[in-house]
């Protein structure tokens, strides 16, 4: 019978009015929404979405509380594997994972599992339901380096066991790249502040402006009596082009543009003191996730126009299609087959410019996508003052510097045990970007839980 | 985490103070040539110092500024026992310091707000048992910095004013110079000062052939390897501030791009000035 309704659609703020402000895009499901898309869902047997969720949500049974009216045991049945579902609900690639699994699927459109669980978690936070607190408090401390998605997993689920845990952060807010990189319009730091809450109710402890690696070292946090350390300490240095001219002044990379306005508040500059550089006729390089939260963020910004370019074409694009869509509504351009050979500056060593070079798609590389091949004689200039650059990150520098024993893999990310995340050092395990680079929130919470798991099995028995 | 005042002391009053904080897990770690990210208050922006002094002892780092912008006006704002919103540190690479002994000639030299970061290095360099002939400068006498302290542990302290009232009348470069023709021991210089300063002593040390490290200032956003802003072109190739320095071989570094980047927010910090002086009635 359910398979005929579809899918219900999230309410979304028009696309003409939130290009005016930071508030969140998505609107979030009413309770009849809700109920409609809840109904959808087939309640299968054997459930193949939760196969495909790196944390193994218990999907179909927190669908079937909605269905009953049940919210509280609804959240209690995320909370179960999910320390943080509203997030969750928020930014996970769903079409990739749970979605790409459901049964639906395959006629027709899969159940909105990623909206239900943002219904589910957002009631529960509106309603400031507390997590009850961790029954038996063991005597055993766990320290968790770096606060993002990784740490906070990890942390969540050993606390959850009774574990006294302390998660140290190295900025003045806890959240890696939720606080500093992912825009307030796609996840209100609000909602970020409410999940740490959640964490703290449990007992969890989180020291800001403790640097992984300096502040605090493997070896201190040994002698200070932690039994076992997660690292997640995520992505660190930004990728640039290399090309001439990158240096001049308006030249942003991704990371710090989009940690100006997230961390450090500049859009609301001056009230905020973080200033973040204005520019009128704005280019974004790269077309993942993060160039579309650049691109978003700069027309937000006051920008007359907007240019993703892109060496392929948008049919290569690797950014979520809900992120495209979203942008190209807000009036965000795509500029294909176009790479950049050179920054040009004024006199003053200001961005004017940059000069770009048409492409065109050859054979198919080792990914599978067919590459781009410059067309030669093809060259010509963009006007651009501002140009942010977002085409990935290297490892973090100051943890595996201070670190050495730790055994590193050939690109320079953490080598870990797969069953375990336990590194070459016993019990320092590590999880999410530090370990795969740069990947999605969900994927980096998988690994704090089954680091969580594994450390779990040594010290919690 | 928010960290205390202990001691607030004038050095050139409403212009430069020097700040005794009380941060036993800096204090842990910290060497010379380390720096610290502070935050005055919840809509503060990050801001680097470098660590004048740390004493592990008492669990206390040193920290001294020269009053700029608004960050700057707010800290100095400050008093002994209120907190600083945030401190993050230690950050950066920590100099090096080789153990040459008494043959191991190494002049630091200072100039403004520098003076008090070099005076860490050069206590650095003391304590490894080297000899250490520290160059500083100001205006005239009265806004010279650290002459006491440094005199203290230097094998000599080498001095100039622009108005002659102490030592000899000049630059930093005037001693320096001296120095260079008379003295073919001196195995390597440290500078820290403002940034024509640290380029006019890289170029004269390159002429004498004699290994330069300079601690630069770049502008920083979370200073531990993230965002990118303190890029700097060092011998062709950009390395960060925060990561890779903040000391770098002062013959390679960019400096005309370097002060090129320092200005990237000029309009925005004029603004954020004028701002803060509306909002706090200073008008």
């Amino acid at each position: 019978m359910s398979e005929k309704l579809p899918r219900t659609e999230m309410p979304c703020q028009k696309a003409e009015e939130r290009v005016k402000n930071f508030n969140e895009v998505a609107l979030g499901y009413t309770d009849e929404m809700a109920k409609a898309e809840a109904s959808r869902c087939l309640q299968c047997k054997n459930p193949m979405c939760r196969k495909g969720c790196p944390v193994e949500v218990r999907i179909p049974e927190f669908i079937a509380q909605i269905n009953n009216g049940d919210l509280e045991k609804a959240y209690e049945i995320l909370k179960s594997t999910n320390s943080l579902p509203a997030v969750c609900g928020r930014v996970c690639p769903q079409e990739k994972q749970c979605e790409a699994k459901c049964i639906l699927g395959a006629k027709g459109e899969p159940v909105a599992i990623g909206r239900l669980e943002r219904y589910v978690a957002d009631k529960a936070l509106a309603a400031n339901k507390k997590t009850a607190a961790a029954s038996a408090s063991k005597d055993v401390k766990i320290a968790c380096i770096g606060s993002g998605p990784a740490s906070l997993t990890c942390a969540g689920y050993l606390a959850n066991l009774g574990a006294k845990v302390t998660v140290f952060e190295g900025l003045h807010e806890p959240g890696g790249v939720l606080v500093y990189g992912i825009p307030e319009f796609r996840l209100p730091k609000s909602i970020v502040r409410q999940e740490l809450e959640g964490l703290k109710d449990m007992g969890v402890e989180i020291k800001t402006s403790f640097v992984g690696g300096t502040t605090v070292t493997v070896d201190s946090l040994f002698e200070q009596g932690y039994k076992a350390i997660f690292v997640g300490v995520g992505a660190g240095l930004p990728l640039f082009l290399n090309v001439p001219g990158e240096n001049l002044i308006g030249v942003f990379s991704a990371n710090e543009y989009l940690t100006r306005t997230n961390l450090g508040r500049a859009y609301d500059f001056p009230n905020y003191d973080t200033p973040c550089y204005s520019g009128k006729k704005v280019t974004v390089f790269g077309a993942g996730n993060v160039a579309m939260d650049a691109a978003r963020t700069a027309m937000r910004m006051g920008a007359e126009t907007v240019h993703i370019v892109y060496r392929r074409t948008r049919n290569e694009m690797p950014a979520r299609l809900e992120e495209i869509e979203h942008a190209f509504e807000e009036g965000v351009q795509l500029l294909e087959l176009a790479a950049p050979l050179a920054f040009k500056g004024d006199e003053l060593g200001k961005l004017r410019s940059v000069t770009l070079q048409k492409m065109e798609l050859g054979e198919p590389d080792a990914s599978g996508r067919r590459s781009p091949v410059p067309v030669q004689g093809s060259e010509f200039e963009l006007e651009t003052d501002l140009a942010i650059v977002a085409l990935g990150t290297r490892p973090n520098p100051l943890f595996i510097h201070n670190t050495p024993a730790l055994e590193l893999n050939k690109k320079g990310y953490i080598t870990v045990n797969e069953e375990t995340c336990e590194t070459s050092i016993p019990n320092v395990f590590a999880g999410g970007d530090i370990v795969t680079g740069a990947a999605t929130v969900i994927l980096a919470m998988g690994a704090g839980r089954k680091a969580g798991a594994a450390i779990a099995e040594r010290f919690l028995k | 985490m928010a960290v205390k005042i202990l001691k607030k002391e004038s050095l050139i009053p409403g212009r430069t103070s020097r700040l005794v904080l009380d941060a036993p897990h800096i204090a842990a770690t910290a060497k010379p040539g380390h720096f610290i990210i502070l935050r005055i208050n919840e809509k503060g922006e990050r801001f680097p110092l470098t660590i004048a002094d740390t004493d592990k002892e008492h669990g206390t780092i040193t920290i001294v500024y020269l009053v700029m912008g608004k960050s700057t006006t707010l800290l100095e704002s400050l008093n002994e026992g209120d907190e600083i919103h945030d401190v993050c540190g230690p950050l950066g690479r920590a100099t090096h310091i080789v153990n040459g002994g008494k043959d191991h000639k190494v002049i630091c030299v200072g100039g403004g707000t520098g003076v008090a970061a070099m005076h860490h290095i050069a206590k650095g360099h003391s304590k490894a048992g080297n000899y250490v002939i520290a160059v500083i400068g100001a205006r005239s006498k009265d806004l010279l910095l650290y002459y006491d302290e440094l005199s203290k542990f230097c094998d000599e302290v080498l001095v100039a004013t622009n108005d002659g009232s102490m030592g000899v009348q000049g630059m930093v470069t005037d001693p320096l110079i001296e120095r260079l023709k008379s003295d073919k021991d001196i195995k390597e210089v440290v500078a820290i000062g403002p940034v024509p300063m640290m380029e006019a002593i890289a170029k004269l040390t390159k002429e004498y052939n004699v290994p330069t490290t300079v601690s630069l200032n770049s502008l920083m956003v979370d200073g531990m390897g993230m965002c990118g802003a303190c890029r700097v072109t060092v011998g062709g190739e950009t390395k960060f501030t925060c990561v890779d320095g903040p000391e770098f071989d002062g013959h390679k570094v960019d400096f005309n791009e370097l002060k090129i980047r320092l200005s990237s927010f000029r309009d925005k910090e004029a603004q954020s000035v004028e701002h803060h002086k509306c909002t706090c009635g200073a008008h």
